[in-house]
């Protein structure tokens, strides 16, 4: 840990007078087997890791990187960095964080026992997964794939205006995704238990939820088109989640791209609707201490009661509109620069649990995959259109399976047509967390 | 990149403990950009990524292990990492004679994009930013952004294959909003090639950034998309997602292998309409898809992969080939050096028909134009895949009339296939696209003529 500090500080070091410098230095040690047939098909352990280097001199900024830390590349950056910050054109409010007064909270995130568990054991865990999945059903006939994976990550930031934090994080998965069916149809689907430790993952778990959401697929057709309720699964949930909280972040605001730009105070969702962000919550996938600049994260009020309350900030962002950070720079990594964003959005859950609900709803549609969000969403206008597969809800229980649909509404529509938000509250591999929504009216496409 | 006696060492570290095959791949890529954002140059960037992947096969079992430290002990560090993986029992020494083997390039490349001053690449996006303000008051953002690469691989292998190539993209993207009175829409443009800096004397930035503008305020004025069946008629060049989702990804030997895929078992039957002829060619010159090499060092082919609606062959990668004693097709693909390498597609076109473009569409009573594509998401073993629409319009008695919001279309592709029933004259290549497949995402091409297919699910709300 403390030699990620040593690389940020050797960087930082070759800072000339009056410019501002920022080394964000990460590095990751990762193990992927996927088994197939009880056997490995493939095992890959690897470290990965780099630089990157943020220039501010007169207002102006430059970015450059490299996958080492050969002190010639990092010397190469730096210059780079430099060399691009002068074809930048200056801006009042660029700058690099600097030290507010927040101290991170102190999360469990980092497990020492993940690194020592021996290879032969991650691969057992992947065989067991797939042989359990394969027993499962004899209608389970294949498995399309079957993965471990872990990550040992570390992040370093320190800046010439006295920033230096690092933070680091365990994780590891199993995946798998199954085929059930026969000669004439195939359906698929999948299933994963995450940890932050190895003994923390259950097979029976992942192999079994696969082996459901496949099998409940068999015989599903394509439903006629019309309006209905629709019950959306956690885990498609997480994803309308995550593009709302895309909208939120302000640089979006700024550059006039967020529909909710102007709008705090007002309603803009259901009023039991309470969104929150909080990377400070350990349970949480996206949970850390520290933001891409070095700040220390911090709970953020997004939507309370269906009100807006604000939006989600980095340094650049909240100089530019005269507030504070929020500590919510995210990057990709140490090739890019930092922007606002959400890392870990909860909606926060109701009292009643899914078959409550699919009861109250009476006569809908369950959701319990989407595809095409990158294609069929956008963010900025808000128009909303996905690829859906599920079940039909029939007197409020679960009925025949459905497949190559659409539900369309807006981003706007669906967060004020929200009925209902279950009490299962699931975590999630992505940045927000899941649980079970339902919306009023939503058009829905099929034949 | 590396001096033959290094490979050759590594490759024998690889193999010291029995694999059946090992191979090293080196890459070194140096990118840069620079991005205009909210009327001001924002930030140049620029980065380099460099190293080494070594994998050995071991029976049906692939080690893999990478590293950014080129020297002797980098590569044995990760040689021995990558045999340790693969399991190999057995041992002893294997000397691989390595033989240099060239492959063509596409194109040439006129000037590299390390040759040419930042202030110009600067100036290419004041020049958008103003061209795409000027096309109406309604355009209230603007973003432009530069790219480059250029990408240097060195491939060797245990059967003595040594081969090497030098990729160079240049990409220049546009995206705008406007704003009136139904809110904010979008608009895209792009233009990427597989050759240098020469791009901008051949296309200028301002037509990029007046279509992006465009097509911002043309859907302030679009209307919901329509819900249900309908025939769509796609526009030529915007359109080749369409067959990368429906049977491209599906065509992929790796998925066919594991029942992933519903083309698998159907070679030499009729899977699509007689209108269809699908190509995959990662040689097309100066098309985003394009290389000399695959990752994997096999040299880049055109291949046939549907001809007059029959299933001529599958995509595949090195290692299936060689499992199945073919012939290689050059789909060997890899994000960087710090992935393992699969089947993946290069430039997927539909080869132009004979009909008339104006008659496709004349002859279409009720349906959906359109005229630009986003990207699409495919479930390979059920069939069923959607994309989107960034720019399209209704049809109503033959004419194509108001223009639509954005939505997803969803279909399942061998009926798809089956569908189309006008295939036009009027071949266009597409624009540059970023295809992902697990976790990976490559570069590729696509190209399409006016085509119909007679019903598709369009996921508006309109009833």
């Amino acid at each position: 840990m403390s030699d990620l500090l040593d690389v940020a500080d050797a960087v930082v070091a070759q800072a000339r007078g009056d410019e501002q410098l920022e080394a964000y230095v990460g590095r990751s040690t990762d193990t992927q087997v996927r088994v197939y047939q009880g056997e490995v098909e493939q095992l890959a352990v690897a470290d990965s890791l780099g630089a990157g280097v943020r220039i501010v001199h007169e207002g102006r900024q430059g970015f450059a990187y490299c996958g080492t830390f050969d002190p010639d590349a990092l010397a190469e950056a730096v210059n780079e960095a430099r060399d691009n910050a002068a074809f930048g054109e200056p801006d009042d409010a660029a700058g690099l964080a600097e030290p507010d007064g927040v101290e991170p909270a102190d999360l469990d995130l980092w497990r020492p026992g993940l690194a020592a568990v021996p290879t032969d054991r991650k691969v057992a865990l992947a065989v067991e997964l797939e042989r359990a999945l394969l027993a499962a059903d004899p209608r389970i006939v294949g498995v399309e794939s079957c993965d471990y994976g872990d990550s040992l990550g570390e992040t370093a930031v320190v800046t010439t205006t006295g920033i230096r934090r690092s933070s680091r994080a365990t994780g590891c998965e199993l995946v798998a995704f199954s085929l059930a069916g026969d000669d004439d149809e195939t359906q698929t689907g999948f299933g994963f238990s995450l940890g932050r430790d190895f003994d923390e993952l259950d097979v029976d778990t992942a192999a079994g939820d696969a082996a459901d959401r496949a099998l409940r697929m068999l015989g599903a057709s394509k439903p006629p088109s019309g309006r209905f309720a629709v019950v959306l699964d956690p885990w498609v949930t997480a994803q309308l989640v995550g593009i709302v909280a895309g909208t939120l972040g302000a640089e979006e605001v700024i550059k006039a791209r967020s529909l909710f730009a102007g709008r705090e105070g007002e309603q803009v969702a259901a009023p039991f609707v309470t969104l929150t962000e909080d990377p400070t919550d350990a349970r949480s996938w996206g949970a850390s201490p520290v933001d891409a600049e070095g700040l220390a994260t911090r709970p953020v009020r997004l939507i309370e009661g269906g009100v807006l309350q604000g939006f989600v900030h980095s340094t650049w962002t909240a100089r530019r509109l005269g507030t504070r950070s929020t500590g919510s720079a995210v990057r990709a990594g140490f090739k890019s620069t930092p922007t606002a964003g959400c890392r870990a959005v909860t909606l926060t859950p109701g009292e009643r649990d899914a078959a409550a609900l699919l009861a109250d709803v009476g006569d809908g549609v369950l959701v319990q995959e989407v595809s095409g969000l990158h294609s069929g969403v956008n963010p900025i206008s808000g128009d909303f259109s996905t690829g859906a597969q599920g079940l039909r809800i029939r007197d409020g229980a679960l009925a025949e399976p459905l497949r190559e649909f659409t539900i369309a509404s807006t981003i706007q529509r669906l967060l004020h047509d929200m009925v209902a938000i279950g009490s299962d509250l699931t975590w999630l591999p992505m940045s927000a967390a899941g649980v079970t929504l339902v919306v009023g009216d939503v058009a829905v496409s099929g034949a | 990149m590396l001096d033959e006696s290094a490979i050759q060492r590594t490759l024998a570290t690889a193999l010291r403990t029995g694999g059946d095959f090992a191979e090293v791949f080196v890459e070194d890529k140096r990118s840069s950009a620079a991005m205009l954002d909210d009327g001001r140059v924002e930030e140049l960037s620029s980065g380099r990524d460099r190293g080494a992947g070594i994998r050995v096969v071991v029976g049906d079992t692939t080690g893999f292990a990478h590293t950014a430290d080129l020297t002797d002990d980098g590569l044995r560090v990760a040689a021995e990492a990558a045999a340790a993986a693969a399991r190999s029992g057995g041992g002893g020494v294997r000397e691989v004679a390595l033989t240099r083997q060239a492959a063509p390039r596409p194109n040439e490349v006129a000037v590299l994009p390390e040759t040419v001053a930042k202030g110009t690449k600067v100036e290419l996006l004041r020049r958008a930013d103003e061209a795409a303000r000027a096309e109406g008051g309604s355009i209230r953002q603007v973003r432009a952004r530069y790219g480059d690469s250029r990408r240097r691989i060195l491939v060797a292998n245990s059967d003595g294959l040594l081969s090497e190539d030098d990729q160079v993209r240049t990409l220049f993207v546009v995206s705008t909003v406007a704003f009136g009175d139904t809110g904010m829409q979008t608009g895209y443009e792009s233009l990427g090639r597989t050759v240098g800096f020469e791009l901008f004397d051949r296309y200028q930035v301002e037509d990029i950034a007046r279509t992006a503008a465009r097509r911002a305020i043309t859907k302030l004025a679009a209307r919901p998309a329509p819900s249900g069946t309908l025939p769509v008629v796609i526009g030529p060049g915007g359109g080749g997602v369409l067959f990368h989702e429906a049977c491209g990804h599906g065509l992929e030997k790796d998925l066919v292998d594991k029942g992933a895929s519903v083309f698998k078992g159907r070679l030499g039957q009729q899977v699509a309409s007689p209108l269809v002829t699908l190509v995959d060619d990662g040689t097309m010159a100066e098309e985003w898809g394009c290389y000399a090499i695959d990752d994997e060092g096999t040299p880049a082919q055109r291949n046939v992969l549907i001809q007059d609606g029959v299933l001529t062959d599958y995509m595949w990668d090195h290692l299936r080939s060689r499992k199945e004693g073919r012939p290689r097709s050059g789909n060997g693909r890899r994000q960087s050096y710090q992935h393992l390498p699969m089947v993946r597609m290069t430039n997927t076109y539909l080869m132009g028909g004979e009909g008339d473009p104006a008659g496709i569409v004349s002859s279409t009573d009720h349906g959906v134009y359109v005229s630009s594509l986003g990207g699409g998401q495919v479930n390979t073993a059920t069939g069923d895949f959607v994309f989107g629409m960034t720019e399209a319009y209704l049809i109503e008695d033959g004419e194509i009339t108001e223009p639509i919001r954005e939505g997803n279309l969803i279909g399942n592709g061998p009926k798809v296939l089956v569908d189309i029933d006008a295939v036009g004259n009027d071949f266009a290549m597409g624009h540059p696209g970023t295809c992902g497949k697990d976790g990976q995402g490559v570069p590729v091409g696509d190209g399409v003529p006016t085509l119909r297919v007679k019903a598709l699910t369009v996921g508006g709300t309109a009833a």
